[in-house]
């Protein structure tokens, strides 16, 4: 185990690191009597300065792997490829609910929160790059634990402590079904490392085998907790509408990233089973192929549940938003269909890097627009009290800017064009097809284009009371921090450019 | 072969008059007088300019929507120029007539020489699209004139007519996409042309199968028995005459029932003379049949302008009698000038019946003018004492409708009698029960109205006023002189009858 | 050149959405003079593409993954809906020169509007046409759940619902045709020559057809039409009825028919004498026709009738695209330029010049309100729409409906006798619709009489709207060989290139 190594490939994690404990030093050492905008702002960006230096450093390690003996067979974590984009996207987001926080004020801690904050992408880190399941169950909870705080932050909030309770009591069984999991693809292939894994089911045993069918499923239910996939997903509308603004955008937005890294990581392996443990330019740890059918060995049944979870969630999660009054609430079941989209990409993988790609474009357009979403709603709970979908009335009147911002990132959510939100789907979509897998992946397309429509309804159901309907005369103008204005400008305005230029984002993501 | 565009010109003057009109306000009627002098100056230079053969002359002819078969074709021979000339001359009495129009002066004179436009159209064209454009466009200005300044009943009158004539008009539009169907042209000359020799027939046998020639001849004829009317269709008529302004039925009666009879000649006895033939035996029927029940009908009626109506039904019986008598296979000479002496009764009876109707209606008019809006038969008497000028012009015409000779009214009807006689005697011997019962008729409106002892109101009826009198005078001319001497007409429709006959194949 | 109508467009919205509110001049003015722009370069493209063929505009690389290219072009059938895109942008805009309220707003979604059906007539690739038919959804929505009347948000989000469902169906057969063919672009021509299998064809031209269908009115998915249109503002239901559905047909031509020919190839079995799509569609647009017709016979409201014939007038288009003969398709392009203009003007009579003066559009309440003398200038329009809308010859309906029902004779007789029943229905719809309301002769009720005393004078946007487009319809019929002329080369290459029989 050479330290050195790891220290290098560990460098962005270390930079977050200490940026957490500069944060914290500054605000209590030095910050203890200025006023909390000082304090905030201060944490805020610092925590921002943290994010982009850990982001140069990223950037900076090109394609290495990490192992315990110099054996790929006992490789650690990695990086590069399409491990460097989901990484860029949790620093990149992490710092945009850095910034949110500039204008709240429901903590009176904001050096403590942004510390935990960074700690948690720093578990996100880790999780991307994992190539071994104990790295990859540090790496969770790390993420967890970090957000179970985040969302018990607002102290005098009583919602934000019970979201914050059901969370963890919810997370932390399905830690527990994970680590069991695991526990029993150690004890039927005798590693930890995940291509040992998934080769040792298929060469030593044989897929067969019961017992790896049960653990397939507990995996799959602490991996569909995390990214609140259907029916590990009753967590989620509770921790979205309890939790403070910038906690929920971050667990909306960088914890999704991070989940989905780890399954586009795990599904990969199973998928291509086989390897010759290069690491090519454009992929997780990656492979050729070899001329065997592809889902063999764990990939079949891996599919089959992923694809079950797509189809509920989609379900689900569109149809449960229809009925919501609370915009969190909307949010959090919209998120929950929009999870069912990219786990249909990951149910049928293709043979080049092309879905992966796709649900990564997908998870970071996604996070973008939802921590945009979130800065709203922020910004109007703030002023009205109150997410209640009535609060929302005449917006366009009382603050043109947030309902201008509030149209676009919505309508990229339902997926109407010229917006990023079209493209991801699109291409989400045609990546499922063109793994040419049967019908079934076409019928759930099919599905997932349905429900899309469907969407269309509730996010309109939003914009009408911010367009349509008057303002009630007792309603007041709604004012906005400069900078928070600022950021969710500019988050729209990416998103709009974006989806008129999709290739821009595309291009970069293949070439990493 | 396309000279000066006078047809073209002749068809847009009274638009363009309609135009000016419609913003004239009061002046309206001023405006479509003249409008409707310089009309009839141009229809009587076109009546110079027809070819002395009979053929088609002055034509216009341009391709319009080549991939449809739609031509602009224009052209006149003496049926035609005859026609444009009496509509010239009904809407020049028309707007003479109509004094006191005071609601919406402008809109009345405007949908007058719209309505004037769309009988020159159908008049000239020779491409079915155009021709259907003016019949079914002629039909708009004449429904609101109805509708808006007519009588008590003038919504269902004016309703009444206008679903009838459509209607009608449907089969007749059917009738030539078929037509287009098989032979992919809406030329009438052209059409003409493939029936005379046979062709026509073959070609939609050969495309729409073998009876389709006969229903389409049944679409076409009943576009026009409403229009004219042939009895049972004639249903719309009293209503709509008696419901309209006097001055619009004279245009109703005058020009409008022509544009059905020139169908006929123009594109039903061309394109459909065999079936025609083939049925001859039932229209036969049903014409003695409008002959006779019209002046019956007319004799029962108490309003002077449904006797009128009536009366015209049972004129125009008599050209729906020589036409289809017309079918009566001609094989030696005898047939053949009995056959053109009854079409020349045909167009001559056009042309009288026209004059003599409108002129009848514009008396009509000045009786309810000066009455305050009587028209009753009974509701005058003896008015030959207080107004004899009045008595002697309306005399002339009404004597004319009877039919005496060396009136207008007369020639016409003896040629038609005299061509249908030889073809088929018995229908001939049938129909002069209609000019017996025509002459009771008449007879007796002239004894009720004009003589007999005066009543007390009627004691200072105002005779007609010297402007009055010129109008009239014109016309009661004209009946007496082609009544004298019609070869100022025949001379020129004559050859045109020829040529037509030469080209009809039954 | 063409392509400006788009950018125009789309700029002139975005302005609009950033003028400060209280200057509704300002935003009115703009309005105007960039549909007029539009107009303009629409008639410019016009006349530069006679005798031509198809035009290539711009061809630029977009999406390189999908080879997906921003490729514009225009062909006769383009330029020709181009153009009435123009004519119906400047008459929406002279009659809605009296918005008040959030008027910079109001004239924003309609740019967008527009800018999105230029878009989609212009687009030869496939994703480009789905991404421009897309964008025009929202705008929709907006325009009538702001401005509009009865049921507007009701109507709104159904509208959008039902556009967006059947753009979700052509977006699978997208996608469907893009993964299965194996092209690497999605313009298309490429996919035309893609060789999709028969199979394939066979489910993705209903799936394509019903998707598209859908706006353009099919029976029985046009609910959303009468309520829509009756719920829209005056504009935008000239926009939707004019336009908008045109962009359903529009799609069913070149999308359905021209990607997936095989799809209207017959079943080899008969279900009840229906033997292929081509048979379905036929008889669903002909049921449209008449139905449409007799619903709209029996209606108490107005704009109803109006809403109905609409249904009525785009089953003709529908029928002339399933004759698969040159003089059908002519007369259905035909009819998608004659509908467009006369919807447009029979909406702004209804909406513009009668109700926002009377505030009713009942025709018991009308009837007694003898508009012909109060409002001759509605009821004269009216007279020349209507008969126009009736197919009289001389109007630019006469001859497309002509067009259409030759084409389906040749195809099928059955049908055409069935459009002919529709048209004489029309007759009847329209004739009751203009006595009742304009030249009814029931007494005048007192009420009624006080309340319309002050019926507003016609202003002079109404005047020059109304003009426009009567001397459109006017030109086209009596002359209708500027737009044929047109159209027959691009009909011509179309039957040529899909191997239809």
């Amino acid at each position: 185990m050479n330290y050195a190594d790891l220290f290098r490939i560990t460098l962005p994690e270390t930079a977050l690191e200490i940026a957490a404990l500069l944060v914290l030093v500054v605000d209590l050492a030095f910050l203890r009597q200025s006023a909390m905008r000082v304090r905030a702002t201060v944490a805020s960006v610092l925590g921002v300065a943290g994010c982009a230096i850990a982001f140069l450093f990223m950037l900076g390690q090109g394609t290495q792997t990490f192992c315990a003996t110099g054996s790929l067979d006992t490789a650690l974590l990695s990086t590069g490829g399409l491990i460097a984009v989901a990484q860029s996207g949790i620093l990149a987001l992490t710092a945009l609910t850095l910034l949110l926080l500039i204008d709240s004020t429901f903590t009176r801690n904001p050096g403590e929160y942004v510390a935990v904050a960074l700690m948690s992408a720093v578990g996100g880190l880790v999780i991307s790059g994992a190539q071994d399941l104990l790295v990859i169950f540090i790496g969770l909870e790390l993420l967890s634990l970090g957000l179970y705080v985040l969302t018990a932050f607002a102290k005098l909030s009583g919602r934000s402590a019970e979201a914050s309770l059901k969370y963890y009591l919810f997370g932390g069984m399905s830690a527990a079904f994970l680590l069991f999991g695991f526990s029993y693809l150690y004890g039927l292939t005798g590693s930890t490392n995940l291509h040992q894994v998934v080769q040792g089911s298929i060469t030593s045993i044989g897929s067969g085998s019961p017992l790896f069918y049960v653990a397939l499923v507990m995996i799959a239910a602490g991996l569909g907790f995390k990214v609140a996939a259907v029916p590990f997903h009753l967590w989620a509308p509770d921790a979205y509408e309890g939790a403070p603004a910038p906690a929920a955008a971050f667990i909306a937005s960088v914890s999704k990233v991070a989940s989905f890294a780890l399954l586009i990581g795990i599904g990969t392996a199973i998928a291509h089973p086989f390897t010759d443990t290069h690491l090519l330019r454009s992929g997780m740890v990656m492979v050729h192929s070899g001329p065997l059918p592809k889902y063999i060995g764990l990939a079949g049944p891996w599919s089959i549940l992923l694809a079950i979870l797509a189809a509920a969630s989609m379900l689900v999660g569109n149809l449960a938003a229809l009925a919501q009054t609370s915009v969190r609430r909307l949010l959090a079941y919209s998120a929950i269909a929009h999870a069912g989209y990219m786990l249909l990409a990951l149910a049928y993988p293709t043979q080049s890097p092309r879905s992966n790609e796709a649900v990564l474009y997908y998870i970071l357009t996604y996070g973008l627009t939802t921590v945009g979403a979130f800065g709203v709603v922020g910004v109007v709970e703030r002023a009205t009290g109150s997410d209640k979908l009535d609060t929302f009335l005449g917006l366009q009147k009382r603050n043109s800017l947030l309902a201008a911002v509030l149209l676009i990132l919505l309508l990229s959510l339902a997926g109407i064009p010229p917006l990023v939100g079209f493209w991801a789907k699109f291409n989400l979509f045609a990546a499922v097809l063109s793994a040419n897998a049967g019908v079934v992946p076409f019928a759930l397309v099919a599905l997932a284009v349905g429900m899309s429509a469907v969407s269309l309804y509730y996010y309109l159901q939003v914009l009408k009371r911010v367009y349509v309907m008057p303002a009630p005369p007792d309603m007041c103008c709604v004012d906005v921090h400069p900078v928070t204005a600022i950021v969710l400008a500019l988050i729209a305005a990416a998103v709009l450019v974006m989806g008129c230029m999709p290739a821009v984002l595309q291009n970069w993501i293949a070439g990493l | 072969m396309n000279g000066f565009p006078i047809l073209t010109l002749l068809t847009a003057l009274p638009l363009a008059g309609a135009i000016v009109a419609f913003f004239s306000g009061r002046h309206a009627r001023g405006v479509a007088m003249i409008s409707a002098l310089l009309s009839l100056a141009s229809s009587l230079a076109v009546w110079m300019r027809i070819p002395a053969n009979g053929s088609m002359g002055l034509a216009e002819q341009y391709p319009w929507a080549p991939s449809l078969g739609i031509e602009y074709h224009l052209g006149v021979d003496g049926l035609g120029a005859l026609m444009l000339v009496l509509s010239a001359i009904v809407a020049l009495m028309s707007i003479d007539a109509a004094h006191r129009v005071h609601q919406r002066p402008n809109l009345y004179f405007g949908f007058v020489l719209l309505l004037e436009a769309g009988l020159f159209g159908t008049f000239t064209a020779l491409n079915f699209y155009h021709w259907f454009l003016y019949w079914e466009l002629s039909l708009i200005p004449a429904f609101f004139l109805i509708k808006l300044w007519g009588g008590p009943k003038r919504g269902p009158a004016a309703t009444q007519f206008l679903v009838y004539t459509m209607a009608g008009s449907v089969g007749l539009l059917l009738a030539f996409l078929a037509l287009y169907l098989c032979t992919g042209s809406m030329d009438f000359t052209h059409l003409s042309l493939l029936a005379a020799t046979g062709e026509l027939e073959q070609m939609v046998a050969a495309q729409l199968g073998g009876h389709i020639m006969t229903w389409l001849a049944i679409g076409v004829l009943a576009g026009f028995a409403v229009k004219v009317p042939l009895m049972p269709f004639h249903t719309w008529l009293p209503n709509a005459y008696a419901e309209a302004p006097s001055p619009v039925t004279m245009l109703l009666t005058g020009a409008m029932s022509k544009m059905g009879v020139y169908g006929l000649l123009r594109i039903a006895l061309p394109m459909f003379g065999p079936q025609i033939a083939a049925m001859r035996t039932p229209l036969l029927v049903l014409a003695v049949v409008t002959v006779v029940m019209g002046a019956w009908a007319a004799a029962a009626q108490k309003d002077l302008k449904r006797v009128f109506a009536y009366s015209s039904v049972n004129h125009l019986g008599y050209c729906w009698v020589a036409i289809f008598a017309l079918s009566i296979p001609a094989a030696n000479n005898i047939t053949q000038s009995s056959q053109a002496a009854a079409l020349n009764g045909v167009i001559l009876q056009m042309f009288n019946h026209g004059i003599t109707a409108a002129a009848i209606f514009w008396f009509i008019a000045m009786l309810q003018e000066r009455s305050g809006g009587l028209r009753g038969i009974d509701d005058f008497g003896g008015l030959r004492k207080p107004a004899p000028v009045f008595a002697g012009l309306m005399g002339f015409a009404l004597f004319s409708s009877l039919g005496l000779p060396g009136l207008n009214g007369f020639v016409g009807e003896f040629l038609i009698f005299r061509g249908v006689f030889p073809l088929s005697w018995v229908s001939a011997t049938i129909s002069v029960l209609g000019l017996l019962i025509t002459a009771a008729v008449i007879l007796t409106v002239i004894q009720k109205v004009f003589t007999g002892p005066v009543p007390e109101r009627w004691a200072s009826f105002p005779d007609l006023h010297p402007s009055e009198r010129l109008a009239m005078a014109p016309v009661i001319a004209v009946m007496i002189l082609i009544g004298l001497v019609p070869q100022l007409i025949t001379d020129s429709v004559n050859p045109t009858v020829a040529y037509l006959l030469a080209h009809w194949r039954f | 050149m063409l392509a400006w109508t788009i950018y125009l467009s789309f700029a002139g919205a975005l302005i609009e959405a950033l003028l400060p509110k209280n200057r509704p001049g300002l935003a009115r003015a703009l309005a105007l003079i960039v549909a007029l722009a539009g107009l303009g370069l629409g008639v410019a493209g016009f006349a530069a593409g006679m005798g031509q063929g198809r035009i290539l505009i711009v061809d630029a690389l977009w999406i390189p993954s999908m080879g997906i290219h921003y490729l514009l072009a225009a062909d006769g059938i383009s330029r020709v809906l181009v153009l009435l895109t123009g004519l119906a942008a400047v008459a929406g805009v002279l009659f809605s020169w009296n918005i008040e309220l959030r008027t910079s707003h109001f004239f924003a979604f309609f740019l967008a509007l527009i800018g999105g059906v230029y878009g989609v007539f212009l687009s030869f690739d496939l994703f480009l046409l789905f991404v421009f038919y897309e964008i025009a959804i929202v705008p929709k929505y907006f325009l009538i759940a702001i401005w509009g009347s009865t049921r507007r948000e009701y109507a709104a989000m159904k509208l959008a619902i039902y556009s967006f469902v059947g753009s979700a169906m052509v977006l699978i057969v997208l996608l469907a045709a893009y993964a299965t063919s194996g092209s690497h672009s999605t313009s298309l021509d490429a996919l035309a020559h893609a060789g999709l299998s028969p199979q394939f064809q066979m489910w993705a031209f209903p799936l394509t057809f019903v998707g598209f269908g859908i706006l353009a009115g099919l029976w029985p998915f046009h609910t959303w039409a009468p309520t829509g249109h009756v719920a829209a503002p005056t504009a935008a239901s000239m926009l939707l009825a004019g336009v908008v559905m045109k962009l359903g047909a529009y799609g069913c031509l070149r999308v359905a028919m021209g990607l997936f020919p095989r799809g209207m190839d017959p079943w080899g079995f008969t279900i009840a004498g229906i033997g292929s799509w081509r048979s379905v569609f036929a008889i669903l647009a002909v049921i449209g026709i008449v139905y449409g017709a007799l619903v709209a016979l029996v209606q108490t409201d107005f704009k109803f009738v109006i809403g109905y014939s609409s249904v009525s007038h785009m089953g003709f288009v529908l029928l002339g695209l399933m004759t698969l003969n040159r003089i059908g398709l002519d007369g259905a392009v035909l009819q998608m330029f004659s509908h467009g203009i006369l919807a447009g003007l029979l909406f702004a009579i209804v909406g513009r010049v009668v109700y926002d003066r009377t505030h009713t559009r009942q025709f018991a309440d009308l009837e007694h309100m003898h508009l012909s003398k109060r409002l001759p200038f509605a009821a004269w329009a009216f007279v020349v729409a209507g008969m126009a809308s009736m197919g009289l010859p001389g109007f630019s309906g006469f001859i497309a409906e002509l067009q259409v029902l030759i084409g389906s004779w040749r195809a099928q007789p059955w049908w055409t006798g069935a459009a002919g029943v529709g048209i004489v229905v029309g007759v009847a719809y329209t004739w009751r619709a203009l006595q009742k309301a304009f030249f009814s002769d029931a007494p005048p009720a007192p009420h009624i009489q006080d309340h319309a005393h002050a019926l507003a004078p016609i202003t002079w946007p109404e005047i020059a709207g109304f003009s426009l487009l009567t001397a459109a319809s006017l030109w086209i019929g009596l002359y209708p060989r500027i737009l044929l002329d047109q159209i027959e080369p691009a009909v011509r290459t179309f039957l040529a290139a899909g191997g239809v029989q």
